[in-house]
């Protein structure tokens, strides 16, 4: 009786576990590691270097950028038999002017080989209009607007003498999520077959990716500051999303 | 000292229902005739410890940029939370803000905050008055701080969330238990409603919410006296203030703002998203003859609301029983 007891107890998460397998696409692993990214800012080419450096936009026209911070949330991580893993509570903000927050860290990844990434530019849908959060989306980041809720998914400011606005202001913050001004972006990149990214329990492989912070101002529409240098959501701030949707992430190289 | 508190705590126990030694607990309270609320403590544990500590936050003046204006400066019990007086709202260094400062009551059953409905959680709707340079001209990492070195701050966070780590997620969180709990449901309106016994309108109340299902509850629809849509009810011919299109830039929009509550109606003075009406009589005879025909005037206003004087009292005297008196004077609420 006991052991027969014991027994079902046993068998009930085997149960539990091997159900959930068969209806989902989820990777399953019996370990788990740790792997990290790192975002390397740069402005067409050159390193980002804030508050200083001049650069030109896809117009010829010269800025300077003295805030860029954005975010990456819902990391999912796609293996070559098509299954996948969205590593819970991944939000993310990367603030050039902070370059421990540059190079992230994803811990409880089940080992494997994976071949694809994915993630949102910005935050889903549902966390704009939640409760009160902490960590990367705590709204002391100065990334959430308070009067009308949601983040900023993407803030670059900065100087053009283009702007007309006073101090040559270059504002483009980023956001929104509702039709017909909806930014959310997702970015999914293919992993070389050959040089996966490998997730073991005695390796942490790091990825690399460039991102163009100038990829706001090019791609569908080549934007000139002389006339678009201020967006705070809205249309405009979509044209921008659907700029920086392909070109501000690349994925340079894994080292595994 | 010591002898001066027991006495007094003894004088408050006296003072219950029943004499308990305990404090009461601290209940979110569903009146019969309101719907399933919108908001539910789910992410957001109710307790004594966190309301308290929300109640607290709530008139603390030392929050704010000069140290005077709390949240309760402007939301003010005995005017349902509203600014008595105050057209439009009053924060620090005599800073006059652009709109008139909204009731908070029933919060847990609003999807949208603020007259334009920018603000979609509970939790996060303080976060613009205390950043605000009008209102209280803060913000939060000076507000953490100065509750991490002030007793008993860190001591009540541990009582509500169990660590004295301060941080924006759990002093929201412990507002929100305390806005959250503001339910008034218990007017005269309600108990006729609810039919509890010995109460009715009287004869002119009762024509009075007959005229006012005939000519406002198609926006101010019962049991909140809002539909929680956004109109524009001709206020002006062209707003000043673009109200909804601020959030959603759709041009229909412009000059909308949500409907509001009336229930405390008598106590919320003066009325409207810019304070502009001092008196029930200014706004029934709005919309009997100052309607104007903005680009964005709800349909249903075009030729106004004709109101001849009698109507005019007897709606008037429906309005006074939407009057929440134990609401208003529950010390639960006040500042302590
Ligand atoms: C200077 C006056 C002032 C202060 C101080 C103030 N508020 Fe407000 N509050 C307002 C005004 C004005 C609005 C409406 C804003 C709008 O519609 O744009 C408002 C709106 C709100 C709302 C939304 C109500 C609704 O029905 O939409 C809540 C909740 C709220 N305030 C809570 C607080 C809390 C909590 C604090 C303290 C941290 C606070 N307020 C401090 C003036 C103030
Ligand atoms: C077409 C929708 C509509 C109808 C019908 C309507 N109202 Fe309103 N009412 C509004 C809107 C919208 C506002 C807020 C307008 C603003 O501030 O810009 C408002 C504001 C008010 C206010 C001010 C409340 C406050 O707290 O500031 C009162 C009082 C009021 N209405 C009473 C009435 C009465 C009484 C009737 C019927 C005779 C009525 N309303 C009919 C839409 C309507």
């Amino acid at each position: 009786m006991k052991i027969s007891t014991y027994f079902l107890a046993l068998l009930c998460p085997v149960i539990l576990l091997s159900s959930c397998k068969k209806n989902t696409d989820e990777v399953t692993a019996d370990t788990k590691s740790t792997f990290s990214i790192e975002f390397e800012n740069q402005v067409n080419g050159s390193p980002l270097v804030l508050n200083t450096t001049s650069y030109k936009n896809a117009k010829g026209e010269d800025f300077k950028i003295n805030v860029f911070k954005y975010y990456v949330s819902n990391i999912k991580l796609s293996k070559a038999d098509g299954t996948t893993y969205l590593i819970p509570e991944s939000y993310f903000l990367i603030d050039a002017s902070k370059a421990e927050s540059t190079n992230i860290t994803l811990k409880d990844v089940p080992t494997g080989d994976y071949t694809k990434i994915e993630y949102t530019i910005g935050v889903d849908y549902a966390r704009n209009f939640a409760g009160a959060q902490t960590g990367a989306l705590d709204p002391i980041n100065g990334m959430f607007w308070t009067w009308n809720s949601g983040y900023i998914f993407v803030k670059l400011e900065g100087t053009s003498p283009q702007s007309a606005a006073t101090g040559n202001a270059l504002t483009f913050h980023i956001g929104g999520v509702t039709d017909p001004n909806n930014t959310i972006r997702t970015f999914t990149t293919e992993i070389n077959a050959a040089n996966p990214l490998r997730v073991r329990t005695d390796g942490k492989p790091n990825m690399h990716f460039i991102v163009n912070a100038a990829a706001l101002f090019t791609g569908k529409t080549d934007i000139s500051f002389s006339t678009l240098y201020f967006t705070m959501g809205g249309a405009n701030s979509v044209i921008v999303a659907n700029n920086y949707a392909n070109g501000l992430f690349r994925l340079d190289h894994i080292h595994n | 000292m010591l002898f001066l508190s027991i006495a007094l705590m003894y004088a408050c126990s006296k003072n219950e229902d029943e004499v308990t030694p305990e404090e009461k607990k601290i209940t979110f309270s569903v009146p019969a005739n309101f719907p399933a609320p919108a908001y539910n403590f789910e992410d957001n544990k109710l307790s004594n410890a966190g309301f308290t500590l929300g109640k607290k936050l709530f008139y603390e003046g030392r929050l704010s940029a000069d140290k005077s204006v709390s949240c309760g400066s402007c939301h003010q019990q005995f005017a349902a939370f509203t600014q008595l007086d105050h057209k439009v709202s009053h924060g620090v260094n005599n800073c006059q803000g652009k709109r008139n400062t909204p009731p908070l009551f029933n919060l847990a059953w609003q999807k949208a905050f603020f007259w334009d409905g920018g603000v979609k959680n509970i939790e996060t709707s303080p976060l613009n008055a205390i950043t605000d340079a009008c209102e209280m001209g803060t913000n939060i990492e000076t507000i953490i701080a100065f509750l991490k070195n002030t007793a008993p701050y860190p001591d009540l966070f541990k009582q509500a969330f169990g660590s004295t780590e301060i941080n924006s997620q759990v002093i929201l969180k412990s507002i929100a238990q305390f806005t959250a709990v503001l339910v008034s449901g218990n007017s005269k309106y309600d108990k006729v409603i609810r039919k509890e016994s010995g109460i009715a309108f009287t004869s002119t109340e009762l024509a009075g919410y007959n005229l006012f299902k005939e000519k406002c509850t198609s926006c101010h629809a019962e049991p909140f006296f809002t539909d929680f849509s956004y109109r524009n009810n001709g206020l002006d011919l062209v707003s000043t203030d673009e109200g909804r299109s601020h959030i959603t830039g759709a041009a229909s929009d412009f000059g909308k703002f949500r409907v509001p509550t009336l229930r405390n109606i008598e106590y919320t003075s003066p009325y409207m998203h810019d304070g502009r009406f001092y008196s029930l009589d200014e706004v029934l005879e709005h919309y009997n003859s100052g309607v104007k025909a903005s680009t964005n005037l709800d349909a249903q206003l075009k030729t106004g609301i004709p109101l001849n004087t009698t109507e005019k009292e007897q709606i008037k005297a429906f309005l006074k029983t939407l009057t929440d008196h134990e609401f208003i004077k529950n010390t639960l609420y006040s500042e302590s």
